[in-house]
């Protein structure tokens, strides 16, 4: 009878043992697996070049397929259809164009955060680059860019973080150089309103510089347009 | 003797084929507690090896102290994890140095069987 009960002991205890080992061995394979592995990561970057490469390649093919456009329309019964679509580009933002303007800077404020103050009031958010945006437009700017980023009709001003995103793919970092051309007195005026946009930003210690400059050059836009649901009547 | 190593290692088979078989997976939050105790338990099996090979093998030692550290290892953990002190490292190195030390005593009695 004692025997037997050591018996049984010691198939209990290697029972128990080998329940245990196989668990943990079960336990562990399962978050090695669902650990994010490095080749993932790697396989993403990867993809990610790989889509870059490739939007170079399709912008070059824009630029090729417009020089074609410009080629093609010489005749002279297709010129006054030129001239209309020289006129459509630059309204459109698909033209370099040069004028008198201003150049407006924003950057985050210089000073250190006071403890216990929330650093999101500190820093230059996408809503203050759209109010500034709005003013000028509202002051008949006639082309806007930021940091070289032509301003079309359908450009949104997106914030992703510490960055912006502009035209679905350009992601700027501040300082933001906001060029604008126009009238520069009324543009710059118009910013500087009492209890304006610069006004509210300065509150904020948003630093804001505002220069007015004889000639100003805003690059054209350079990605694509595609209405897929617009149809012309 | 024989019977009961052959019973012991019956055992480890079936504990092993219930584990890999039962649909129940642990959490694992809780990997972490178990795998102190699967070593505390497996310091636990060679203290028992050795004591049988110096034929001082207690089974209510060997039992007691085998479910005993293993809890307490894993509770040990959890306290650790608690308080924010890496405790299970206690028990990590004190059954590492354990296990180490009663394999060494095995390693001797074999070798000295065989030799006489």
């Amino acid at each position: 009878m004692k025997f037997k009960s050591v018996y049984w002991i010691l198939l209990l205890v290697g029972l128990v043992m080998g329940l245990i080992l196989a668990l943990q061995f079960r336990v562990t394979r399962e978050i090695i697996k669902n650990a994010p592995p490095q080749e993932r990561t790697a396989a993403l970057y990867q993809e990610l070049e790989e889509s870059r490469e490739n939007r170079e390649v399709l912008q070059h093919r824009v630029y090729e397929l417009r020089d074609l456009l410009d080629q093609s329309v010489v005749g002279p019964e297709l010129a006054n259809m030129k001239e209309e679509l020289d006129r459509v580009r630059e309204l459109a933002g698909m033209t370099t164009i040069e004028g008198p303007g201003v150049e407006v800077t924003l950057n985050d404020n210089p000073n250190v955060l006071p403890p216990g103050q929330d650093p999101n009031n500190f820093v230059l958010h996408d809503e203050d680059v759209l109010s500034v945006l709005n003013e000028l437009k509202a002051a008949g700017a006639r082309a806007v860019a930021i940091n070289d980023q032509r301003i079309i009709s359908s450009t949104e001003v997106r914030c992703i973080g510490p960055t912006i995103l502009l035209n679905k793919n350009q992601r700027l970092s501040p300082p933001f150089v906001i060029s604008a051309l126009g009238d520069p007195d009324t543009l710059t005026n118009s910013l500087k309103m009492i209890n304006g946009v610069v006004d509210s930003l300065q509150l904020w210690g948003i630093q804001v510089d505002i220069k007015k400059v004889d000639k100003v050059k805003i690059p054209a836009y350079s990605g694509t347009l595609t209405y897929n649901y617009a149809k012309p009547k | 003797m024989w019977m009961s190593i052959l019973l012991a290692v019956l055992g480890l088979g079936a504990g092993i084929v219930i584990g890999f078989n039962i649909p129940m997976v642990l959490p694992q939050d809780y990997a972490k507690y178990m795998s102190v105790a699967a070593l505390a338990a497996l310091d636990s099996v060679f203290g028992g090896i050795r004591a049988a090979m110096e034929e001082k093998f207690n089974h209510g030692i060997f039992v007691s102290g085998f479910f005993s550290n293993a809890l307490l290892a894993a509770g040990l953990t959890f306290i650790g994890d608690r308080l924010g002190i890496d405790l299970y490292l206690a028990a990590v190195v004190a059954f590492g140095v354990r296990l180490f030390q009663n394999l060494a005593i095995i390693r001797r009695y074999i070798l000295k069987h065989k030799i006489k």
